[in-house]
């Protein structure tokens, strides 16, 4: 039995949702009829050869970065491998830590081609693509917990900014971290290098030796993880507010090399509660609002 | 849930087939997707704490995004998602808030599910063997292992009704009863078959939602009527074909030439006779003991409910048919010059007609029901004043499920429940060795009349505080069955329960 991939109108009919296999993507353009209608048309169409055109080269795309035997095939796996090998000289990297991102860049990349639409998103489990016609504008939600999703902060996205993509990293997440972060939030000038970056910041959010934190190899828990015999982490016991801050300093250091080598626009880190920002021009301007 | 072969791989881990990313999955692990996992080496499409998603059902609700008033992460999305208390744990005994109690918007009200398992020693399931064949006499022990578990109650309408398990069966008998009875309601109520006996009657293996085997034979259909019915319904299609036609059953076995649907068709008589109690014209009581042969009765030769044919009537070539009221047993005989029925083969004519009993016979199946008692300490993990609870639920504010099932809540006192156990998701039973069952139970309601009736307000958590758990539990998510009323607004549902 193998499931096909499947496109439906969410109930508000305005919001496309492709699925298959790992794969969730919601998908809205914004524009004329015609033009939107021709924009869902070719990403479904696309979406149907997504999953086995990555599935070819997976055994390649699940080794280090820097060790590729050959340079992939597909276009997604060639933004995969972008995307991640500004990182793969220091860290164990695969070029799966940006699948998520480059996956929605891809759609949105055709449905661009395919008609004018004003803007659209692409957002593929929390990893967005975002698309900007001159002068158009996204208001994004922020959230600082994904297992408890409420409002951190709201920022908008213009045109002008240095930001097509979006992307969330975090052991609560769906995929594996090495690190402890609940979320680190991260804005970049793709989806697959946010994707990438995101994955690297929330690694290096991180207590190494701390009793503390339960971690398990990536394997005991799924067989063909890119991950390997790596530890990954399950759970994170109590820490003191030092203990955060210190966590939080390695992934904010992270985050800012990132930024100056323009990998990055902006990131938000969280951390039991305590949350560190960088880019300040999009995310700290927005606080929580005050709630009792 | 779907459950598919998986390709065998090495150790006792199975490679999912169902997209091409082809993961190799552990027992008790889930694939890439989250959506399928390997439960005791089969691939299971899942999606331990069981949340209902009417999202994968219907192509629901899923991110809000941009100018939506909050984004949640695509984790979980308010009143698409109904949290079962399959694996919810319990607090037994149940002084404390139930383990979840989840507040969700639905239609602009907010709505709370109080979900709770419940650990029953009140509980026992009732059992419905679709089969004509005699099982066991009325009031009979059944057993399992040798120990007696229950008891042959009524017999209904094509079916024979067993009720296992209660308390007398589960803490009031011997160490070993008590176990016995928990596995076997255990395995019922999960879906499992389960080999049982009948005191002075028969071996039957019983599978919720699957035929009845009784003595190793797959009961394959209920019969259509008893015999008088089954002549009333196809007198007209043996007409012109057969001169009699005999329709054997332990109720009331049929005669074509002496019915009155018979006689309607200006069928003449033909001299039979039938050994049994006459009721009415061409109707038969007790033309034999009950027992696994022919229409249920004991018997595997049909002739030998027939007398000698009266001489003044019948007529040498007279042709006559035997058939049961389940089709699945049938013989064509003529008379010789000394008016004994010789069995000849069938007639192309008659061929039809006696699959036509067999395919106006329903197929047999077991059907389990799970009966149980919410009692006191349990409503008190719901609210501070139980009895509210149950005055609630009496007064239909309060929407009572089983794992999401729709159940039949008893009148009277007590929040007594039945649920079909093929309407919860696998294995969302368990045990404690007490011996008791764990059932789950869920409480759905307003989040003011939850208020109003005591609720343990402080304990309300939103929907989406469910999405992953920082304690690293792990969540199903399966989609909701369409044919179960969603759970938040039940009435929306076409209903195929009672």
């Amino acid at each position: 039995m193998r499931d096909e991939p499947t496109a439906r109108f969410l109930p508000d009919g305005k919001r496309l949702l492709l699925q298959h296999g790992p794969i969730d993507l919601v998908v809205q353009a914004f524009g004329n009829e015609a033009a939107l209608r021709k924009a869902y048309a070719a990403a479904a169409r696309r979406f149907n050869e997504v999953l086995a055109e990555l599935c070819r080269e997976l055994d390649l795309l699940r080794s280090q970065a820097d060790r590729l035997c050959a340079m992939p095939q597909g276009p997604i796996a060639r933004r995969m491998v972008e995307a991640v090998s500004p990182f793969a000289r220091n860290i164990f990297i695969t070029p799966m830590a940006a699948v998520a991102g480059a996956v929605a860049e891809d759609i949105i990349a055709v449905m661009i081609a395919a008609a004018p639409v004003n803007r659209a998103y692409v957002n593929n489990g929390g990893d967005i693509a975002l698309y900007l016609c001159k002068a158009q504008s996204f208001k994004i939600g922020l959230v600082d917990r994904p297992d408890l999703p409420s409002l951190f902060g709201t920022t908008e996205i213009r045109a002008e900014d240095n930001v097509r993509g979006i992307a969330t990293s975090g052991y609560l997440g769906r995929s594996f971290s090495r690190g402890i972060a609940e979320a680190v939030t991260v804005l970049a000038p793709t989806a697959a290098m946010a994707d990438a970056a995101a994955t690297v910041i929330a690694n290096a959010v991180d207590l190494p030796g701390h009793p503390a934190i339960q971690r398990v190899p990536a394997n005991s828990l799924q067989i063909d993880s890119d991950l390997g015999a790596i530890p990954v982490t399950r759970t994170v016991g109590h820490l003191t507010y030092d203990e955060i801050d210190g966590a939080l300093a390695r992934g904010l250091h992270q985050a800012d090399l990132l930024q100056k080598q323009g990998l990055i626009t902006a990131a938000a880190l969280h951390l039991k509660g305590v949350s560190r920002t960088l880019g300040s021009s999009f995310l700290a301007a927005h606080r929580r609002p005050e709630l009792a | 849930m779907n459950v598919t072969e998986p390709e065998a791989g090495a150790d006792d881990k199975i490679r999912c087939d169902a997209c091409p990313v082809m993961c190799y999955i552990k027992p008790g692990a889930l694939g890439a997707c989250d959506r399928y996992g390997n439960v005791d080496g089969s691939l299971v499409r899942v999606d331990p704490h069981v949340m209902l998603n009417r999202i994968i059902a219907k192509g629901g609700e899923v991110v809000p995004f941009a100018e939506a008033p909050e984004w949640n992460g695509g984790i979980l999305t308010q009143g698409e998602t109904f949290v079962t208390a399959i694996g919810a744990g319990t607090t037994y005994p149940d002084y404390k808030p139930a383990p979840f109690i989840v507040s969700a918007e639905v239609d602009g009200v907010d709505m709370v599910t109080v979900v709770t398992e419940g650990i029953f020693s009140y509980c026992g399931v009732k059992i419905k063997i679709d089969t004509d064949r005699f099982l066991g006499p009325e009031t009979n022990a059944v057993r399992v292992e040798g120990e007696t578990v229950g008891h042959v109650t009524t017999a209904e309408y094509g079916s024979q009704m067993l009720s296992l398990g209660g308390v007398k069966h589960l803490t009031g008998g011997s160490k070993k009863e008590g176990r016995v009875t928990c596995d076997t309601l255990l395995s019922l109520c999960n879906g499992k078959p389960v080999e049982m006996t009948i005191d002075g009657g028969e071996r039957l293996i019983v599978q919720a939602g699957k035929p009845p085997i009784v003595n190793g034979l797959a009961e394959e259909r209920m019969r259509v009527g008893c015999g008088s019915a089954t002549i009333g319904i196809f007198a007209k299609q043996w007409e012109g074909k057969v001169d009699d036609v005999v329709v054997v059953d332990d109720h009331i076995t049929g005669v074509l030439s002496e019915h009155q649907a018979g006689k309607y068709l200006g069928i003449p008589g033909t001299g039979i006779k039938i050994k049994g109690r006459r009721s009415t014209p061409g109707r038969y009581f007790q033309v034999a003991e009950p027992g696994t042969g022919w229409g249920g009765t004991n018997i595997s030769d049909p002739l030998s409910i027939l007398g000698p044919f009266d001489p003044k009537t019948a007529r040498p070539g007279m042709r006559l048919l035997m058939v049961s009221t389940t089709g699945e047993h049938a013989a064509y005989y003529e008379l010789d010059e000394a008016l004994q029925p010789v069995q000849k083969n069938m007639p192309a004519a008659l061929i039809e007609p006696v699959e036509r009993i067999a395919e106006n016979c329903e197929p047999a199946l077991s059907s389990v029901l799970f009966v149980a008692g919410a009692g006191g300490s349990l409503r008190a993990g719901v609210t501070e004043n139980p009895v509210r609870l149950t005055r609630s639920v009496k007064d239909a504010l309060t929407y009572v499920t089983c794992g999401g099932a729709p159940v039949y809540v008893w009148p009277g006192g007590g929040i007594t429940f039945m649920v079909d156990v093929t309407r919860l998701p696998a294995n969302a039973f368990g045990y404690v060795p007490t011996p008791a069952i764990v059932a789950p139970l869920e409480f759905t309601l307003k989040l003011s009349d939850y208020k109003e009736l005591g609720g343990h307000m402080d304990s309300v958590r939103p929907l989406s505080s469910l999405g992953g758990d920082a304690t690293g539990s792990a969540r199903l998510n399966l989609p909701h069955r369409q044919d179960n009323p969603w759970p938040f607004a039940p009435g929306g549902t076409p209903r195929s329960h009672g």
